[in-house]
């Protein structure tokens, strides 16, 4: 297939069934010193009842092209080739150059929305109901009365509990699964031709990411619509997809059915894509245990932690008891809500847990470990030197006024480590470690892509020299490609150095590659532990084995297996008798059911 | 929402008593009194005669006792020499400069103040608003400067001077009245329509005077609210739902922004009314301001204590205002209120 994309490749035959045809799409940004067009001769068709993805990383175009459908691309962004084909028979016309009008008609009626972000897509002031009820009366489909009625109908079907209180509430009531259903039931409910979505279920955890894409493919399979998804995620394109067009820099590099190209893909970057995204192995490298009662460098014991909420209090720690072993990577994976974040917190002294916990701290092998929580003064500065972090968000951690020179000796000053040549040379042998140019110091965040950045904010992390390092999340806002690499060096640091590593994610195909024992927290609790090999291949906890079903793999043949998902992530009254949580709500003990393997469930 | 209010009401009390306490001991601050201040001149001119007068109304008022309690008796939860009279039984106290009690100095003042306050508000309201709003729409438009440079002029003009520009002008091209509250010939008539149209009349100029700078600020302000909501995605939403142009605007965005224009109403008042001081003096307009400077000036601390207890009254309401405005808004608020009662 032509890697350029240069006409309109065979994804589905032509004819009466083609829904949308994107014939040479070209876009550019007004006024911008780039003459290249950033959207450049993308061209790919939809049938009726055809799912097509459109995948890329970061910058690829993606979002542009889908935007460009219903011509509202952002400000600057201007069309500037090529021709969009809408519709059936008679009735088809080239959206770029329909009257406004007329275009209008087709928005929100015949193709529709969903998008990336529910909660700021959404009209904080007004009801979600109104929201949804405004399509229909917009497209003179339905009296106010009906309009209300397809509405609840609709919200029924997307999986609203109470769709009556549901059309009521508003957009900050819900939580972000059921405003991400809310976007869909908005979507859906004048029965589009169309379903456009944009990363649909990015900001959502896997496991609802799994229960909305079903829903999608349900509502696509009841109403026979075409969906256009939009992601970065060959997982969900393997799950979704018929149909899949490769995007790299504004242009096509590869396109065709899904099986095809995710099974043998043509193209190099196609392969890299394939290569980098993370995948839960099937029998991941078995780790060995190590013996009972080795040295841990840091200890949690039984630590709690409340916040208050207005009237209510929430308990977002419940009785953790965590090792973390001298020189091991300890993954702790959870959902939004997971308390994993809390738990970060806590180890950095960020936060005090509630009265009653101890976090125990062995600076070097053999000596007594200290109590965290009593240190004062030199005890605590010393601990500060010995833990470090790095944190998710490479843009919004690192100073935008600073240098990355000054950004890396940082901690150096504040410590008051070395004069300022010494300094100098610790950032620049800092900086070749992590695999920048030391050439770079003088430069600032701004001139560096997230990968780069993160690097500088592991490098800093590595200033003080650290005997344990904490990572929260720290490649989930990175692409692919980016994430891969990141994690390489985190993984080689870690060995160099001898590092302690306390990583933090969601993300199970990621915490698989890299740790050597994995927690699985939930609600507060760490349901099950275990090394990757066993918790992967033979997991125990309902909630773990829906964790592990819900990680959607870019293999056709492997579809999310949406029972496990459903029950596992449900209501944990619907879990088997022995997981349940017992009246007190602390759930059962964790036992250990094998060397190495808890789990939370009755004996 | 009624519980909401009430209990904004409620809260009201204990910052109106908080105030109180800081104006009184603001004004005390500077040391002597209107009387001790007069006494010592009649002394030193050697008129013992009005000695006598002002030892009687130092007594009469209480000057001579410690200042707690000078408060206290000030406020009318204390015992006076002429038993309870302080605020709370409506006795605003003797202004010693003007010689009459405050109430006749203030009485006709006070209407006209609230009355001119008022319209200011609103013109600012009813210029800012739209101006805004199309400056925001149509950024970098011909409107858009001609908003900017209106707000510049409404910023950089000392009032005064404004002032007496349009009074000048106005007079000359639009046969409007010269300061004053209305046309001598009502003055001390009864109440008319035709004694109303004159009030109306004279009260623009100094409407538009007070008016301007706090219109150039919030024209500024709601331009820059508006313009950050409209790149906000739930806009985009709408447009992809086919909400037509107008609708899409003024149904998401603009309500949006009127959160931070609505929350202004209660710092919008302060600002008017002491910069309407100036011009009240310049126009001659018989509002509070220039008796406050006067009672300022003068030591006179009954008028002085009575004008600033008047003023912070107005914000509160004007905060209390802009308080349920935004309830009735914004859903969030308003949820996340009652949760918490």
């Amino acid at each position: 297939m032509d890697a350029t994309g240069g006409e309109t490749t065979g994804l589905a035959g032509d004819g009466t069934g083609t829904m949308l045809t994107v014939d040479s799409l070209s876009i550019r940004f007004r006024r911008s010193a780039a003459a290249r067009p950033v959207v450049e001769d993308v061209s790919f068709s939809i049938d009726a009842g055809e799912s097509v993805a459109l995948v890329g990383e970061s910058g690829s175009g993606k979002t542009l092209t889908c935007r460009s459908i219903l011509r509202i691309l952002p400000r600057g962004a201007e069309v500037c080739g090529g021709a969009i084909q809408f519709g059936c028979g008679a009735e088809r016309a080239d959206l770029l150059r329909l009257p406004a009008k007329r275009l209008r008609d087709v928005r929100g009626s015949r193709i529709s929305m969903i998008f990336q972000e529910p909660m700021s897509a959404l009209s904080p002031l007004h009801t979600i109901g109104a929201q949804t009820a405004e399509v229909l009366r917009l497209h003179g489909q339905a009296s106010r009365a009906k309009a209300r009625e397809e509405s609840l109908r609709m919200f029924e079907r997307v999986g609203f509990p109470d769709p009556d209180r549901a059309f009521r509430s508003y957009p900050f009531q819900l939580s972000g699964g059921l405003r991400q259903r809310a976007m869909i039931a908005m979507a859906m409910v004048a029965r589009p031709k169309l379903l456009i979505a944009d990363e649909p279920t990015t900001a959502l955890d896997v496991t609802l990411q799994a229960q909305v894409l079903a829903l999608i493919k349900t509502l696509q399979a009841e109403t026979g619509m075409a969906v256009l998804l939009v992601t970065h995620d060959l997982g969900v394109v393997a799950n979704m997809a018929d149909a899949v067009v490769v995007l790299r820099a504004g242009r096509v590099m590869e396109s065709g059915n899904c099986a095809d190209v995710l099974g043998r893909p043509l193209h190099g970057y196609t392969r890299k894509l394939m290569m980098a995204a993370p995948v839960i192995p099937e029998c991941p490298a078995p780790s060995f245990p190590c013996p009972a009662g080795a040295d841990a460098i840091l200890e949690f014991h039984d630590i709690a932690k409340t916040f208050e909420r207005g009237d209510r209090t929430v308990k977002a720690l419940n009785g953790v008891d965590l090792r973390l072993r001298r020189g091991e990577t300890l993954a702790i994976v959870g959902e939004s809500g997971s308390g994993k974040t809390t738990l970060a917190r806590l180890a950095m002294l960020a936060d005090r847990p509630d009265p009653g916990g101890r976090i125990l701290f062995r600076p070097d092998a053999g000596k007594p470990a200290m109590d965290l929580l009593d240190q004062t003064g030199a005890g605590l500065l010393g601990y500060r030197r010995s833990a470090q972090m790095v944190f998710q968000d490479p843009y919004a951690s690192l100073s935008p006024r600073m240098t990355v020179g000054a950004i890396i000796a940082e901690p150096l000053a504040i410590h008051g480590i070395g004069g300022a040549a010494e300094r100098r040379e610790r950032v620049r042998a800092l900086m070749a470690q992590v695999g920048l140019d030391p050439a770079w110091t003088n430069r600032y965040p701004h001139a560096f892509s997230g990968g780069q950045r993160q690097r500088i904010g592991i490098a800093r992390a590595l200033a003080l020299d650290p005997a344990l390092l904490i990572c929260d999340e720290p490649t989930s806002a990175l692409d692919v490609s980016v994430q891969a690499q990141v994690l390489d060096l985190l993984e080689s640091i870690k060995t160099r150095l001898g590092l302690s590593l306390m990583f933090i994610s969601h993300d199970l195909a990621v915490v698989a590659r890299l740790a050597d024992r994995v927690a699985v927290m939930r609600a507060g609790q760490v349901v099950e532990q275990a090394p990757p090999g066993i918790l992967f291949s033979a997991p125990l906890h309902p909630y773990t084995q829906a964790l592990i079903a819900a990680s959607p793999e870019p293999d056709v043949s492997r579809p999310i297996d949406i029972a496990t998902v459903a029950r596992g992530a449900g209501r944990p009254d619907l879990w088997p008798d022995s997981f349940r949580p017992t009246p007190d709500r602390s759930g059962p003990p964790l036992l250990e059911i094998a060397p190495g393997h808890f789990v939370r469930r009755a004996a | 929402m009624l519980r909401f209010i009430l209990r904004r009401l409620l809260v009201m009390i204990p910052t109106l008593i908080v105030v109180s306490m800081l104006i009184f001991v603001v004004i005390n601050l500077p040391p002597g009194d209107f009387l001790s201040n007069q006494i010592a001149e009649l002394r030193a001119t050697g008129q013992e005669a009005g000695l006598a007068k002002a030892e009687f109304l130092r007594h009469e008022y209480a000057l001579d006792r410690p200042l707690p309690e000078q408060y206290l008796i000030w406020i009318g939860v204390w015992p006076g020499p002429s038993g309870f009279n302080g605020l709370l039984q409506g006795d605003l106290g003797w202004s010693f400069e003007f010689g009459k009690p405050v109430a006749e100095v203030v009485g006709e003042t006070l209407w006209f103040t609230v009355i001119l306050n008022f319209s200011a508000v609103l013109f600012v309201y009813l210029v800012s608003f739209p101006l805004g709003a199309l400056a925001a729409i149509r950024a970098n438009s011909w409107v858009d400067y001609l908003a900017a440079i209106v707000g510049y002029i409404g910023l950089a003009t000392p009032n005064f001077l404004l002032a007496l520009i349009l009074l000048y002008y106005g007079q000359r091209w639009l046969g409007l009245p010269i300061g004053g509250l209305m046309d001598p010939r009502y003055e001390n008539e009864p109440m008319s329509w035709a004694k109303v149209g004159s009030v109306l009349h004279h009260l623009i100029v100094p409407t538009i005077v007070i008016g301007l700078s706090g219109t150039a600020a919030m024209v500024r302000r709601l331009r820059a609210n508006l313009l950050d909501e409209l790149g906000k995605p739930y806009v985009v939403t709408a447009k992809a739902k086919g909400v037509p142009p107008v609708r899409r605007l003024t149904r998401y965005p603009l309500r949006m922004a009127l959160n931070p224009f609505v929350s202004d109403i209660g710092s919008l008042l302060p600002s008017l009314v002491s910069g309407s001081v100036l011009i009240s003096v310049v126009l001659s307009l018989p509002t509070i301001g220039p008796a406050l400077l006067e009672a300022l000036r003068a030591q006179d601390q009954f008028l002085a204590g009575f004008i600033l207890m008047f003023i912070s009254l107005l914000v509160l309401v004007g905060m209390l205002i802009s308080d349920i405005l935004l309830a009735l808004l914004d859903p969030r608020i308003r949820l996340s209120k009652r949760k918490r009662s």
